[in-house]
């Protein structure tokens, strides 16, 4: 069990950098608590997957380190470390049976049978696996490959951490649901810490306490699911989680007051010490709606989503989408906008104006 | 239902029932003709029943071929196995030199197999082939012409060079498509070197080695090209293998009868010891 830190990392797959996109990790500050449960999420190819191959120590980083507790792990094999890791597409060791797989890794370590004996029951248990024991590894399905794969993590009494790398990649969409709950069970019982990458915000909310959104290889906001859903430290956050994701309008600020097209519109942050190439107002879909006097607009589309409607709107040249709940009119022509003000806010250059950016390390 | 009877299908089923008989019944059944039957020449054929099969399976010639074939298929597959692995393991899986590795090892595979036979020849003779006079030069008495130890060093390092890099190319092929979360795992696991061939390589190797051993067991049973071009059988008789003798029988001594009768037996001794090795390697996949 430790603490995890990690400081400045950079990582590049090329030999001599010079670009910023020749970085797959720009640069990486995190500290993850002893016992949390965590989600990195981010589209494909943001660099999840290399910032877990660093953890674990598949990957040497190209510059930084990495610190369990206070101890430099950097230079450590993944064995020195006492990490787990369950990979997108299960591994098992076909030619051992379900109680060889989860013996595996503490023969490896020259555990003595009795002790070894003792842990693969106790998983085993843990994983629903006690009544296939004897089977062939081989023979399981996917889910069951994947509680393996699990289990062969959880076998150790010495792991910190154990990874998960989108383990649900391959799993039937009935049981995605079960072995998510499952996850979030285990975690209250072993108390283990968890790192759970995902492309998925649902997954990623679900699972974790906290979620390190990440994209093109950096770190846009820690926070919890709340958090990042009501105060977006960047639009990209904004943009990615939430269905539909926020509205961004680029906008205008004079002498602190923000407009969008020639209308003024009330934000949150304080406007006045904005500055930067471009300026964006935004605001999720779910804080807009129709008002007496606002912004000027005119629907384009209505769709239905079950219990509410999304509105596309066209408002100052821009499309604007707003959440409508299930029964509430929607004004035929020269419909009129209001936007929340505690939910509306100003961005430059993609960041949030007057935020405290990625607001730290994940405590 | 009623299913009407229309015997005019046949007719469809005439193009492959000729093409199939021309190229392996009659052949076969020639062969299987000749070795019921004596002759004394003048196209003149008397029924002899088994009495060529008895006399073959009796005759310590055969006894004798059939020995040295079995002690030189069995040291090449013992040679040959564990070499090909061996290289396909220290091959590297990806980067620039993947292709020049794979070249270099199909470049024995692409030589005819009398050339192959004609390389060696050369190369082993002790007074101007580079391997003899080398040999020689370093203080061995080799001639592999005359001594049959010498001939038979040579004959099993030939077909190592010619055919290990089969296996090589089969069990590389095997390894290539191990996903890397496999060894990530291992790594993970804390396994070694030895418990991740013994546990992930060669399980996922399993198929195609089978292939490997199989094709390496008929071959090998089969030599014939590469054996007499390099020794012709000798010296002696000391490296006269099953195929090479058979040529003798059939074409040197013009004996058709025995000759059919070794064929056959031949033909049936390898169709069984392939069957045995794919069952035995098979044994454990359908659990």
């Amino acid at each position: 069990m430790a603490r995890i830190t990690l400081d400045k990392l950079r990582h590049s797959y090329m030999e001599t950098p010079a670009a910023d996109a020749d970085w797959a990790l720009k640069q990486v500050d995190i500290t993850w608590d002893d016992g949390g449960a965590y989600a990195l999420l981010g589209p494909s190819g943001c660099g999840k997957t290399t910032l877990l191959n660093i953890i674990s120590g598949l990957l040497r980083p190209s510059q930084g380190r990495i610190l369990f507790d206070d101890r430099d792990v950097t230079a450590f094999a993944p064995d020195q470390r006492h990490i787990a890791q369950v990979f997108q597409f299960p591994v098992v060791y076909d030619t051992m049976t379900v109680y060889e797989n989860l013996a595996f890794p503490l023969r490896n370590r020259g555990v003595d049978k009795a002790t070894t004996d003792k842990r693969v029951r106790e998983v085993a248990d843990f994983i629903d696996m006690t009544h296939r024991l004897d089977e062939r590894a081989k023979g399981l399905t996917a889910d069951g490959k994947q509680k393996i794969s699990l289990g062969r993590g959880l076998v150790r009494t010495d792991v910190n951490v154990i990874m998960f790398d989108e383990p649900l990649t391959v799993i039937d969409p009935h049981l995605k649901w079960e072995l998510r709950s499952k996850l979030k069970e285990l975690h209250q019982r072993v108390r283990l810490t968890m790192i759970y990458v995902t492309h998925d915000q649902t997954e990623a909310l679900t699972f974790a306490d906290k979620v390190v959104v990440m994209n093109e290889g950096e770190v846009v906001q820690i926070g919890t699911p709340v958090d990042l859903f009501e105060r977006p430290q960047h639009t990209f956050v904004g943009h990615f989680i939430g269905s539909p994701g926020m509205n961004v309008l680029p906008c205008t600020v004079d002498n602190g007051t923000v407009y969008l097209g020639g209308d003024a519109v009330a934000v949150a942050n304080d406007a006045a010490g904005a500055a930067g190439g471009s300026l964006e107002i935004g605001i999720r879909p779910e804080f807009v709606r129709f008002a007496e006097s606002g912004l000027p607009a005119h629907v384009v589309k209505v769709s239905d989503a079950g219990r509410h409607r999304i509105v596309e709107t066209r408002c100052a040249d821009q499309t604007v989408r707003m959440l409508i709940a299930e029964g509430v009119e929607i004004p035929a022509d020269g419909v009129q906008l209001a936007f929340d003000r505690a939910n509306t806010r100003l961005y430059a250059d993609g960041w949030m104006v007057g935020g405290n950016s990625v607001a730290g390390g994940a405590q | 239902m009623n299913k009407t009877v229309n015997q005019k299908a046949w007719l469809f089923v005439l193009p492959v029932f000729i093409l199939v008989a021309f190229n392996a019944i009659i052949p076969l059944m020639t062969v299987v003709n000749y070795s019921v039957q004596e002759t004394f020449g003048d196209n003149t054929f008397f029924w002899s029943g088994v009495l060529w099969f008895t006399e073959v399976l009796q005759s310590e010639r055969f006894h004798d071929s059939l020995v040295r074939q079995m002690i030189f298929t069995f040291s090449i597959l013992a040679i040959e196995v564990p070499l090909g692995v061996a290289i396909a393991l220290t091959m590297p899986r990806k980067g620039p030199w993947v292709p020049v590795c794979l070249v270099l090892m199909a470049l024995p595979l692409l030589i005819p197999w009398n050339v192959v036979g004609a390389m060696w020849n050369i190369f082993a003779l002790p007074d101007i082939g580079l391997l003899g006079y080398g040999l020689n030069a370093l203080g061995f008495d080799y001639n592999f012409t005359r001594q049959i130890g010498d001939a038979w060093f040579t004959l099993i390092l030939m077909d190592v060079w010619h055919w290990t890099s089969l296996v090589v190319l089969l069990a590389y092929a095997g390894l290539v498509s191990i996903p890397d979360a496999y060894y990530q795992a291992a790594k993970i696991d804390g396994a070694g070197a030895f418990a991740i061939f013994r546990y992930i390589q060669l399980p996922k190797m399993k198929r195609v080695l089978t292939i490997a051993v199989l094709l390496r067991f008929m071959d090998s049973f089969m030599v014939y090209t590469e054996a007499v071009v390099l020794t012709g059988g000798g010296p002696g008789n000391s490296t006269t293998l099953l195929s090479i003798d058979l040529v003798k029988i059939a074409l040197g001594q013009f004996d058709l009868g025995p000759a059919a009768a070794m064929s056959i037996i031949y033909f049936l001794i390898i169709l069984a010891l392939s069957w045995v090795f794919y069952t035995l390697m098979m044994r454990n996949e359908e659990s």
